[in-house]
């Protein structure tokens, strides 16, 4: 299997007063037609790696790699105008919260179209069957009331379902979602994730799943990579977690409440110990 | 004794009931959690408790008091509410020594240096941060700057809304081991708002599931511990908590 997606030596850096700040520091990895995971805290660089895959990295920011080829294209050598090609006809993103990341003013139903219509031009008939046809395989039960809907008309959950459609219609081969259901709550979580699973085996398409969340991620990827202060410190199989041998992962492992809890006191991370400059 | 006692408590926003009913009793020093989805009402329940949402009928008691519709000074003095999001709950322009002084400035209460600098110390801030603004801070701290406000005025009950839930699990560990040990040394009661089960299992001895303004199931932690909660709700709540822990055990 030829790999869909190999980064090397990426980094991202931002200039600040006192110099660059690299805030991803040389990750590499290669990705097939399976589900990764990026795990890490805030500021860890997770959300950056997933961004400058798009290059949607704005300026001041600047992005490096070796390499960054996706399908066999370098995406580091692609201009803006080619990008845009790629952009959601290849790869597409969902993002953290629909209720920023929905246009307010347009229907859901023109929306999803309009992700359609910018790769395509198809009959009108025919949008409006997709239209349909993809709200139902995610799962939303009366597609024709839905699509004349507002964004504020319509819950966090089936406002982020209505992303995934969107994100989905224009079958991309790669699918990045960025923290998709950290908006949401925790009995919907679940249903939004099994959406996105179900689309992406169904499919055959690649997922990078990008959260904080390691148990989550866990349960839905097949690899992880576990990123701290913009560097890959672990990638294991994600059924190998319980058995990770790094201190940063150990110690998230171990931060984490869980339901039959007995513990007087959470064990909390030491970060001196394993700084890296 | 009972530190809060709800008795049929009806509240809404303008034309909107948004709580059916609640009664609840909460023993004092005891850790009680609420949970249940968004739009529960379960937030709504503790800013009507804070005075922050002042349309409500029904009966609110504090240490057998009972609550006014109105601002109530010794009230403020006995029951103190920490907020979810601590990049949105302090005020940006102060600096951590006036946000905390704030309260004191308000009661007439003397010695304020001292004050500051002891609370901060009982909430693990370094004495560095007293002159500090709140965008110095990382959000682990600043939510420690939150709990030593509510603190300041020496209250024996705490209204904590999702007081997590914006953290990240290594701060959120630190600001759970914080709080447990804080009712330890001072014999504090809570009363937290939640959706994250295991942050219950770690924190409190009493549990409230509430759904559509209305509580369904009052229980002990052991039997969520255990898995035996009985309400239907209760259980699908449950399931949907343990959903990704399971598959990855």
């Amino acid at each position: 299997m030829s790999a869909l997606l190999d980064v090397k030596n990426l980094r991202v850096s931002f200039p600040t007063p006192r110099g660059p700040v690299e805030v991803v520091r040389g990750v590499s990895f290669t990705l097939g037609r399976e589900r990764l995971g990026i795990v890490g805290e805030s500021g860890s660089g997770k959300s950056m790696t997933g961004r400058s895959i798009l290059k949607l990295v704005r300026a001041p920011g600047k992005v490096t790699a070796d390499r960054l080829s996706f399908d066999g294209i370098e995406l580091t050598a692609q201009s803006e105008r080619q990008m845009r090609a790629i952009r959601g006809a290849r790869i597409s993103m969902v993002m953290q919260d629909p209720k920023f990341s929905l246009n307010p003013v347009m229907t859901i139903g023109e929306q999803i179209a309009e992700a359609l219509l910018t790769h395509q031009t198809l009959p009108r008939s025919e949008i409006r069957a997709r239209v349909f046809a993809m709200l139902e395989s995610v799962r939303i039960n009366d597609p024709e009331r839905v699509a004349k809907l507002y964004p504020h008309e319509v819950s966090g959950g089936m406002g982020q379902r209505v992303m995934i459609a969107m994100m989905l219609i224009p079958e991309p081969d790669l699918l990045i979602a960025d923290e998709p259901t950290s908006a949401l709550d925790v009995s919907v979580q679940a249903q939004v994730l099994d959406i996105i699973n179900e689309q992406i085996v169904g499919k055959g398409m690649g997922l990078i799943l990008i959260s904080h969340d390691l148990n989550l991620v866990a349960s839905y990827c097949d690899r992880i990579l576990v990123m701290y202060r913009g560097e890959v410190v672990e990638a294991c199989k994600a059924s190998e977690l319980g058995q990770t041998k790094h201190p940063y992962t150990r110690g998230l492992l171990a931060a984490m409440p869980r339901i039959d809890e007995n513990r007087d006191e959470l064990p909390v991370l030491d970060r001196s110990a394993w700084a890296t400059a | 004794m009972t530190a809060i006692s709800l008795k049929n408590l009806d509240i809404s926003y303008g034309h909107t009931q948004i709580t059916h009913g609640v009664t609840l009793d909460i023993a004092a020093g005891a850790s009680f959690a609420l949970v249940g989805e968004s739009g529960s009402g379960k937030s709504t329940v503790l800013k009507a408790i804070a005075g922050l949402a002042p349309q409500w009928k029904g009966d609110i008691a504090v240490n057998g008091k009972p609550r006014s519709h109105g601002i109530d000074r010794g009230f403020s003095k006995m029951c103190q509410m920490v907020f979810q999001d601590p990049y949105g709950s302090l005020h940006p322009r102060k600096t951590i020594d006036t946000t905390l002084s704030e309260p004191l400035d308000i009661h007439g209460i003397g010695n304020q240096g001292k004050r500051v600098e002891e609370t901060m110390a009982a909430v693990g801030l370094d004495r560095r941060f007293r002159f500090r603004f709140p965008h110095q801070l990382s959000g682990g701290q600043r939510q420690r700057v939150a709990i030593a406000r509510a603190l300041m005025l020496e209250p024996r009950i705490l209204l904590l809304d999702e007081p997590t839930s914006a953290l990240d699990v290594s701060v959120q560990a630190e600001i759970l081991n914080l709080l447990k040990r804080l009712r330890r040394e001072q014999g504090l009661t809570y009363l937290m708002v939640t959706h994250n089960l295991p942050v219950v299992s770690f924190l409190c001895d009493r549990l409230a599931v509430m759904r559509g303004g209305r509580i369904v199931e009052v229980a002990d932690v052991a039997q969520l511990k255990a898995g035996t909660l009985v309400d239907p709700y209760s259980r699908e709540l449950l399931a949907a908590n343990k959903g990704h822990a399971l598959e990855s055990a």
